[in-house]
């Protein structure tokens, strides 16, 4: 009986395992910006290192995940959605890595009194984050708790973008070039389309959820 | 001869075995929830330990309808059902082999002037239309535990799925287990009253019965049923009426198995017997029946939306035309079989009716009940009785089949039907 059950544990174990990860991810990101506000670059380089690692690790999961899914004909009636749900977590976890990769590249110049705001902002881009793993994962588990995780997601969201445009507005409102303000208003989009593609994910588990009710 | 007489039986096995095996696991394997092959051998083993183990109390019913005792009558009324049921499926209607059977034994009651018991005929009609009620009941109620224990227990999506695969699995084989115990009676039962077949004592231990070496044979050709034809019926069947989660699947197949087995459980007659509850009665129920019973209970506890009610009108054309079908069928084959191809079909034989009242008073009987075979030959009563045109068959053309000389005084005997019961008990016994 336990051979029969041992796939199911395998990828569940698998599943958990991703979504850990994907945590992982966000956390680095908040310590990666923080450690570039505060001008420590060789650290935030490190943590842009073990990001794009993670990155890797997670592609590799998903497809695994994936591939058996399929091969076993596991959960034939929520594959569908399992497998969108992973493949678009995956897209914030790309997301995430990229923004991190493109403050390495462009080194943006905040200015030192946004620091704060700017610190907010990627903080409450992670809560969305970690909300929709939460949502995800009491999707697995326990379905009562998916609401309650995606009203938390939409909360912060709603936050990232209140944040984004107190930044935006504090941007464009001091004495600086054009293309500065410009790159620096780039750089709180991106940090937003975190906090958007962890809301989308959230859109499809809310129908998801729906679907899996007896 | 014998044997050639019992293909038609076979042929109505393999039917059923191509057709119902798809009630049972039609929507795990439509869902792709459990593999053909894993599906086909538990269906096969347990329609088998059903059949040879359970299958007795619908037969007693089926051959209480109409004793077909002659082995061209009971070849044609299992041919003719066969045919009924393949004519059924090509219009792609989940068809009913109960249905079939029974009409064909009405059919050769009618040709042969037996008289149907219309008890008999009521008790299995209303349970064509009790079956799928007590079905969807069940189902809608099983819906409800369902719904109430697994949308609020925390259990990981992937294990519910294993233990909604294992729960196919065992459904499946009570399933399996209730359509051999009773449907056997559809496919077997009509050559119960001439089984060719003698008792096996083996090692002392038990008795092989020939009842159930008929029913084992029986079974076997709806294993066959299983493997080379059910993969078509069951890789669609449980989207077409409404489209099935295995969750869902898992509390149709469990409302059909548990309808199937209360409608062949002598265990559970006796026990209801005994705490003075009304019983059900055993008769072989339609798996058909059973299964969109409790398909359409689970969609109509769902809101009824995405139910095809065209599809179920159609169904329930089925179900009226297959029995009238089959019954047509068989009466105008049995003119065949027995003006054209000459074969008896049905064996009755006659006494004086002063000389039947003596021998049924020193027997303790009813005056008018039909004498055994061997009480009729020792009375010097040899001719066969040919039903369409009411003169003495010719007996050379039919050798009858060896009876045991047993005639019970305590049990009455009110027509020739029940005298074919006899013979087997005496085998059982």
């Amino acid at each position: 009986m336990s051979l029969f059950f041992m796939k199911h544990k395998q990828l569940e174990a698998q599943i958990d395992e991703y979504y850990d990860v994907l945590i992982q991810g966000g956390l680095l990101f908040k310590q990666g910006i923080r450690f570039y506000l505060q001008g420590r670059l060789d650290e935030f380089e490190t943590r842009l290192q073990e990001l794009c690692a993670m990155e890797e690790k997670c592609d590799d999961l998903r497809r695994h995940i994936e591939t058996s899914l399929y091969s076993h004909t596991l959960i034939p009636e929520s594959r569908g959605d399992v497998l969108g749900l992973l493949e678009s977590s995956d897209k914030v976890l790309n997301r995430i890595a990229e923004t991190l990769m493109q403050i390495s590249v462009e080194i943006p110049d905040i200015p030192d009194d946004l620091d704060p705001l700017y610190s907010d902002l990627a903080e409450y881009a992670i809560a969305t984050v970690d909300g929709m793993v939460k949502a995800i994962r009491a999707y697995f588990r326990d379905l009562a708790m998916v609401r309650d995780n995606v009203n938390k997601v939409l909360f912060y969201r709603k936050e990232t973008n209140k944040t984004a445009e107190k930044y935006k507005r504090a941007v464009f409102r001091r004495e600086l070039r054009l293309s500065h303000k410009i790159h620096l208003r780039y750089f709180a989009y991106h940090v937003e389309l975190i906090a958007e593609e962890a809301e989308d994910v959230c859109d499809r588990l809310s129908i998801a959820t729906i679907k899996r009710y007896v | 001869m014998i044997w050639f007489f019992l293909l038609s039986g076979l042929f109505l096995g393999w039917s059923l075995g191509a057709n119902d095996a798809a009630n049972v696991f039609g929507t795990a394997v439509g869902s792709r929830m459990v593999r053909f092959k894993t599906a086909a051998c538990i269906a096969s083993l347990f329609v088998i330990l059903g059949a040879v183990f359970g299958g007795h109390g619908t037969t007693k019913t089926l051959t209480a309808l109409g004793a077909v005792n002659a082995m061209a009558g009971s070849f044609t009324v299992a041919l003719m059902a066969g045919v009924t049921v393949a004519f059924m499926t090509r219009t792609n209607l989940p068809v009913s082999t109960t249905q079939a059977i029974v009409g064909a034994i009405v059919g050769w009651n009618f040709f042969t002037h037996s008289s149907t018991d219309y008890n008999i005929l009521g008790k299995i009609v209303a349970t064509w239309v009790m079956s799928p009620l007590i079905s969807a009941l069940f189902a809608m109620a099983l819906y409800l535990l369902f719904k109430k224990y697994l949308d609020k227990a925390p259990i990981h999506m992937l294990q519910r799925d294993a233990y909604t695969r294992a729960g196919l699995i065992v459904v499946g084989a009570l399933g399996s287990y209730g359509l051999g115990a009773n449907n056997i009676a559809n496919v077997m039962g009509v050559f119960v009253s001439a089984s060719p077949f003698s008792n096996i004592d083996l090692f002392g231990i038990t008795t092989f019965h020939g009842t159930q070496q008929l029913f084992l044979l029986g079974a076997l050709a709806i294993a066959v049923g299983i493997f080379t034809y059910s993969y078509r019926m069951m890789d669609t069947l449980g989207n077409v009426i409404f489209k099935l989660t295995p969750v869902l699947a898992l509390i149709v197949v469990l409302a059909h198995s548990m309808v199937l087995l209360i409608f062949a459980s002598k265990g559970l007659k006796v026990f209801m017997q005994s705490l003075h509850l009304p019983t059900l009665p055993l008769v072989p129920v339609s798996s058909s029946q059973a299964i969109i019973g409790a398909i359409l209970g689970v969609g109509i506890i769902k809101g009824g939306r995405g139910v095809n009610y065209k599809l179920l009108g159609k169904i329930a054309l089925g179900w009226i035309l297959t029995p009238v079908v089959a019954a047509a069928c068989t009466f105008v084959a049995l003119f065949f079989v027995q003006n054209v191809f000459e074969q008896p079909v049905i064996l009755k034989t006659t006494v004086p009716a002063e000389q039947r009242q003596e021998v049924n008073a020193e027997n303790g009987n009813s005056p008018t009940a039909t004498l055994p075979a061997e009480i009729n030959q020792a009375l010097g009563v040899k001719e066969m009785w040919s039903p369409i045109f009411h003169q003495p068959w010719d007996s050379s053309v039919y050798s009858p089949i060896s009876r045991p000389a047993v005639f019970p005084k305590t049990e009455s005997i009110t027509d020739n039907r029940q005298i074919h019961h006899h013979p087997l008990k005496k085998r059982e016994e």
